[in-house]
């Protein structure tokens, strides 16, 4: 088997280095050679494992050794990129408060760094959260060991791969330009291989399973995986202009093209950061309260209709366009309808809570899962709100959007993974506690306070920017010019980008004191009042 | 009686009805997109870009500019007013992929094309707030001095009749010719191009005849957009869907 993968990786090798060699423009010129460097590198790392054989552990009791190493690089890595992506957000929220700080350099404009910050927080920081948990959670509730010895290494080495990939062509400028999708054909055939082995692995290891019933949480992570493989193939389909060359166009044009994106955009939410979270959901909030799952039936309720469901919200990002009215139609019924399972799934989340809501004050970890589960109650009344044809007249287009996006992504998904990865990093490093219950709940304030700042000066900027629009004088005319409105908005921008420095702050807070945990470090005022790891195992390192 | 567990304890059954019951959304809402031929109306005018607008299109995608202009006029009061006719499906049947953005940061461009000079865009490329004091556009000064570099402009094109547009062999065989054509008014090809591409707007559009630039590209793109369609003769009752 190893054998296989020392070949994979060296004919990695030779078409990186050919791709680089033969390439039509710079852009594949540098994406070649990263791809053989990569490639020489996980041969390098496997010829020497293969010389160097790790010495079998011994199991456990209970029989089952899991495999914690790939989940503890998975904290590390999602911890790393959730702090770059928080990082080029509040760059980039700062070029649009004070425009000279684009440098007038090309690799630094708006355009470019945008969809660096939405691909770093969905795909780098969102991608690798999801993986690592999914990895821990399938092995937990199936009492089995993630199927495949190489086969995860190569999904998280590859799917690192792929970010850079896509993280470097956005800044040279290699995109597709569609949102969320702005990679190029051969990063997209890259992630679907990446993908389908990530699929494989997670299968197998439920095919394993000692326990009878496949636990809810993993459906929830099945769901994302193939919805979003589907989604992502889709969607990516484009023709080269040159197999050495890093342009494509896409298959779709036009009005097609529009709702296509859409349908990947909207479920990108719907699959990769709620379906995808709402896993994080079911495995951690009852795990941390050490209480069941609210209702087993809403549960079952809750996963099939969301996921009937949210397929179909896409066209609300088309209203008023020249999309054809039935699609529209159809788009907007069914985001209405979506705010039926959204709030029977946080009604099962936070209910779950019911006998032990005492440990909202004692447990900070608590508190970040909690809140995670009440913005999303918010974001999901607030997206069927403006899916409706009259305030999305006024809301679309505007800054209004942007605050509803980071209510969920700041407030939801991102606390949710904070919450996971302030569980996870005592469990998988065997620490009693975390260094410090006081920095943790100093991270929760100062985000939360950064998350209402960025919400609240986006509505007020989209509402007000979206009014002035329409405002029309006591003649009958426009009462403001666009630049008027551009000016109107500078205030905002500048109270979002201080709230997205506290929540940087915030995470970098964190990452300090996942650092001094994984030392085994305990800060000296807290010993005794800190929350143990349920799971710490004495003598054991 | 039917009992959940089945499913729980199958996770290909799982797999296979997750698939379905995600499928169907997107069958429903998509697949007619395809066949429905009132999902484009019928207009006269619209034509495909010519080598030059499509270069400079590329340019418009390299650089992000979706990221905060859209080219998409809702039929609203306000925006007939700002922008023009509101759009239609049949001015993006070209666009692989569509570019009618999400967020307007800046102003809409779908009808952007003759509404300024090239000089305007010059200077605006150059340094936005010389134009613009308000703006937070960041600048673009190097595209002007970047010379246009298409490692082979009929590939694009083949690319794009392989995905549906109506490229003839001809346009492809003279593409290299057309793009340099565009910004010569005084070449002897212009009768040619204007004859493969009506409307097209010959001639130089960054005021620096020494160098065909990425400037060049781009403004006829800009100049271009939302000129086409012939509204004269567009009867909208006879499309509506």
């Amino acid at each position: 088997m190893n054998l296989l993968w020392i070949a994979f990786s060296i004919i990695g090798a030779v078409v990186g280095l050919l791709l680089s060699a033969k390439a039509q423009d710079q852009g594949m010129m540098i994406h070649g050679m990263i791809f053989a460097i990569a490639s020489i590198l996980a041969a390098y790392a496997l010829i020497s494992r293969h010389y160097n054989p790790q010495a079998a552990t011994t199991a456990a009791a209970g029989g089952i050794v899991y495999n914690t190493e790939i989940v503890k690089y998975g904290v590390i890595a999602s911890t790393f990129w959730g702090i770059v992506g928080f990082l080029v957000g509040v760059v980039i929220a700062l070029q649009l408060t004070f425009p000279v700080l684009n440098l007038d350099l090309q690799w630094t404009s708006f355009g470019r760094l945008r969809p660096l910050h939405t691909s770093a927080v969905v795909f780098a920081f969102g991608g690798n959260i999801l993986m690592a948990t999914s990895f821990h959670v399938v092995q937990r509730t199936c009492r089995a060991r993630l199927a495949g010895n190489m086969a995860p290494w190569f999904v998280f080495w590859g799917y690192q791969l792929f970010i850079v990939l896509a993280a470097t062509g956005y800044v040279l400028g290699i995109t597709q330009s569609k949102e969320y999708a702005e990679p190029e054909w051969y990063v997209d055939i890259w992630l679907t291989v990446v993908w389908v082995v990530y699929l494989f692995v997670f299968l197998v290891t439920l095919w394993k399973r000692e326990e009878k019933h496949i636990y809810v949480a993993n459906w929830f992570y099945l769901a994302f995986i193939v919805t979003v493989a589907m989604l992502h193939v889709v969607n990516s389909l484009a023709m080269p202009v040159s197999i050495t060359g890093v342009k494509s166009y896409s298959l779709f044009a036009g009005v097609q093209s529009a709702l296509t994106q859409w349908w990947y955009g909207h479920n990108a939410v719907g699959f990769f950061l709620t379906a995808g979270f709402l896993a994080l959901m079911y495995y951690f909030i009852p795990k941390r309260a050490n209480r069941p799952v609210y209702s087993y039936r809403l549960s079952i309720i809750h996963f099939w209709a969301i996921i009937f469901l949210y397929i179909w919200a896409g066209p609300h990002h088309l209203l008023y366009t020249a999309l054809p009215d039935w699609s529209q139609t159809l788009g907007i019924t069914f985001s209405i309808m979506l705010w039926m399972p959204s709030w029977g799934g946080m009604i099962n989340g936070l209910m779950t809570l019911s006998g032990a809501w005492d440990k909202l004050r004692t447990d900070p970890v608590i508190r970040f899962l909690v809140t995670s589960v009440a913005f999303y109650g918010m974001s999901t009344f607030e997206g069927p709100l403006m899916s409706i044809k009259p305030v999305n007249a006024l809301s679309h287009y505007t800054d209004w959007t942007i605050g509803h996006v980071h209510s969920g992504a700041l407030g939801w998904v991102a606390y949710v993974s904070f919450g996971a990865l302030y569980f996870l990093v005592p469990v998988l490093w065997n620490r009693k506690t975390m260094y410090s219950d006081k920095l943790i709940s100093l991270h929760f304030w100062i985000s939360t306070i950064g998350i209402l700042l960025y919400i609240t000066s986006m509505w007020v900027s989209g509402i007000l920017q979206g009014l002035m629009w329409r405002a029309y004088d006591a003649f009958g005319f426009l009462e403001y010019s666009f630049s008027e409105t551009v000016e109107a908005m500078h205030p905002f921008y500048g109270i979002r980008a201080f709230g997205g420095i506290l929540f940087l702050i915030g995470a970098l807070i964190m990452a300090y004191n996942m650092w001094r945990t994984i030392r085994g470090d305990v800060k000296a005022d807290e010993v005794g009042k800190l929350v143990i790891n349920p799971e710490y195992v004495a003598g054991r390192a | 009686m039917f009992s959940h567990k089945v499913i729980e304890k199958n996770s290909v059954l799982l797999l296979i009805l997750t698939l379905v019951v995600v499928s169907i959304g997107g069958i429903i809402e998509i697949a007619p997109l395809f066949y429905l031929e009132s999902t484009i109306e019928k207009v006269k005018g619209m034509r495909p870009y010519s080598p030059l607008e499509l270069a400079g299109r590329n340019i418009y995608i390299r650089e992000g500019c979706y990221n905060c202009h859209s080219q998409m006029i809702r039929p609203l009061r306000d925006e007939a007013e700002r922008y023009g006719h509101y759009s239609l499906a049949a001015e993006s049947m070209y666009d692989h992929p569509f570019q009618w953005g999400s967020k307007r940061t800046g102003p809409d461009l779908a009808r952007v094309g003759g509404r300024y000079s090239d000089e305007w865009h010059v200077t605006h490329m150059r340094r936005p707030q010389d134009v613009v004091p308000e703006s937070v556009m960041p600048p673009y000064s190097f595209l002007a001095r970047t010379e246009l570099d298409v490692p082979d402009i009929s590939a694009d094109l083949i690319a794009n009749r392989r995905v549906g547009v109506p490229y003839s062999d001809e346009m492809i065989a003279k593409a290299k010719q057309d793009m340099m054509t565009q910004v010569d008014p005084d070449a002897d090809e212009v009768d040619e191009l204007l004859a493969r591409y009506p409307k097209a707007q010959v001639r130089d559009f960054d005021g620096n005849p020494k160098m065909v630039s990425e400037l060049d590209a781009l403004i006829s793109y800009l100049q271009m957009l939302g000129t086409l369609v012939d509204f004269t003769s567009y009867d909208p009752e006879k499309n509506r869907r």
